[in-house]
């Protein structure tokens, strides 16, 4: 008989950047089974919205995760639009893209490069990064901060891009296409690179529709799924680009859907400046006086996939309730489907093929008494039931 | 030359703690490995365990699960070890301080030689905050 041998991949690897446990089941070199633990990352955010006005719950949503810090706020900002409903003004619509897809592009770069250092592939580490800086820089420029830009408001955007910053944005997004070439030729014409992803971790389109994931992780299954397709927002409807995918579903595919997409973004940004150019300068804003009761739900496609939130008002100045849904949350249970039957060599990669971001993902139940409304069984009530039981037990032996 | 001066004398290795954070100081502090920072140049490494490291980076507010889990590793470290606390939620807890699972900043749990303030501090003030420590 093969006996079982767990690998525990962290919390705290040197392989991962943030805190997670994975554990692998496996017999001799063979991925038998996978469980993941969370926890280790969670801060209570909703719980901690519900205490915030809404222009303070801007600054906490963007702060759940730093690499997609737009995608949370463009959701929350679409949510409360619907929930008051308010139009806000073209301008304001232009920039909100630009923003996040300038935040696509740098977040598929960090992928592409930390894709490559989990191959053992550190020249790509080190290239994707290097030119990841000058979009950073970008971001400095437009916003005063590297990440976290804090651009969004109900009603609009914080920060204008004034025309005479436009030469300067188109001068990085040609240096990024250029470098992105680079980057393809790397990716896409390397054989080892080809030898290790092709055919490894595959998500067939039925597994992608089980799991109900998003994202490149969908798309690089042949699931053409894109909310700034499917439902769109800000400036998306007022430009031309299209939803890339792949068929084949390996870490390749997510690869190649990464890197191209980068192009539409490119392309994306481009024609927003050129529309920016046509609306006055300062009109970034509509001014909101209160949000009515009601609801509102809004969603935004992040690098990973669909963000959702959903916002219950009650006419006060901070959200009832306040629901997130983060993309990395459904895409991590496809672990079960793509790293089962894999060697534990070509784990590692096709874990970080759906590009997983724990701090979107953490989560917690609370119970509360539908009757008093009050909360029940914290942590240390649990523990004194668990105690008492013990206890019991005791006495009973 | 006193012991601690002894120990740090020459390259710094480094070890990294994410704790319960949104993430960007995590990429920050992996920023400055490359080409544009490049602290392997000043000799520093980011190393695999808390055995080899003589510095100690956390950042992200510290949840109560994560709480055992530092001490632990704290536990681990070669004495003497420098504890730098990085970003708003490492040094103070920041926007997380008020949520139901904050165990308390870094500095209630272990020892903090040095706070590098910022969300998230760039590579540069990260970088700034290390040299400080090292010509004190
Ligand atoms: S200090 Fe800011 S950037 Fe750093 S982990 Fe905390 S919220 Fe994120």
């Amino acid at each position: 008989m093969v006996k079982k041998t767990l690998i525990p991949i962290g919390p705290y690897h040197p392989l991962q950047e943030e805190p997670e446990l994975f554990k692998l089941y496996c017999e001799g070199e063979i991925v038998k089974d996978i469980k993941w633990e969370t926890g280790y990352n969670h801060r209570g955010i909703e719980q901690l919205s519900e205490k915030k006005t809404f222009d303070q719950s801007f600054f906490l949503v963007e702060r759940i995760c730093g690499i997609c810090s737009t995608s949370h706020p463009f959701a929350f900002a679409n949510a409360l639009e619907e929930a008051g409903n308010i139009e806000i003004p073209n301008r304001a619509k232009y920039i909100r893209s630009i923003i996040g897809e300038l935040e696509r592009i740098h977040s598929h770069l960090l992928w592409v490069g930390l894709a490559g250092h989990f191959l053992g592939y550190n020249t790509v580490f080190m290239w994707a990064w290097k030119y990841r800086e000058p979009v950073l820089d970008l971001f400095e420029m437009i916003s005063g901060n590297r990440n976290s830009y804090a651009m969004f408001k109900v009603g609009g955007v914080r920060r204008d891009i004034e025309n005479n910053k436009i030469s300067e944005i188109v001068k990085v997004l040609d240096l990024v296409k250029r470098k992105t070439d680079m980057l393809v030729g790397a990716v896409m014409d390397d054989p080892v690179i080809h030898a290790r992803t092709k055919g490894v971790g595959i998500l067939t389109k039925q597994d992608i529709i089980d799991y109900a994931a998003v994202g490149p992780t969908a798309r690089a299954s042949g699931i053409a799924i894109d909310v700034r397709k499917d439902d769109p927002y800000a400036a998306y409807p007022l430009v031309n680009w299209k939803v890339i995918t792949a068929e084949k579903g390996d870490v390749f595919a997510k690869a190649e859907v990464r890197l191209l997409e980068m192009y539409e973004s490119i392309s994306i940004i481009e024609q927003c400046l050129e529309g920016l150019k046509k609306e006055k300068e300062g009109e970034i804003e509509v001014k909101v006086k209160d949000i009515a009761e009601g609801w509102g739900t809004g969603h935004a496609e992040a690098p990973r996939g669909e963000v959702f939130h959903y916002v219950l008002t009650d006419g006060s100045n901070s959200p009832a309730r306040h629901k997130i849904r983060a993309p990395s949350y459904t895409n991590i249970a496809t672990f079960k489907k793509s790293c089962i039957g894999q060697t534990v060599s070509d784990a590692t990669i096709s874990l970080a093929a759906v590009d997983p971001c724990y701090c979107c993902t953490e989560r917690m139940a609370v119970a509360y008494d539908h009757k008093t409304g009050k909360r029940i069984l914290n942590g240390k009530e649990l523990i004194a039931l668990s105690a008492e039981k013990t206890q019991n037990i005791k006495n009973q032996l | 030359m006193g012991f601690k001066e002894f120990c740090f004398k020459k390259s710094l290795w480094l070890f990294h703690f994410g704790g319960a954070s949104c993430n960007n100081c995590d990429i920050e502090i992996l920023d400055c490995l490359t080409p544009r920072y490049d602290v392997e140049r000043f000799g520093m490494l980011l190393v695999g365990s808390i055995r080899h490291a003589d510095v100690l980076l956390v950042n992200g507010s510290i949840n109560q699960r994560d709480k055992s889990r530092l001490l632990e590793l704290y536990e681990q470290a070669p004495k003497p070890i420098v504890v730098v606390a990085i970003g708003a939620c490492g040094c103070t807890g920041g926007i997380f301080a008020e949520g139901n699972t904050f165990a308390g900043p870094v500095d209630k749990i272990i020892p903090v030689d040095a706070y590098i303030p910022g969300c998230p501090p760039k590579p540069e003030a990260i970088l700034a905050g290390i040299v400080k420590l090292l010509n004190k």
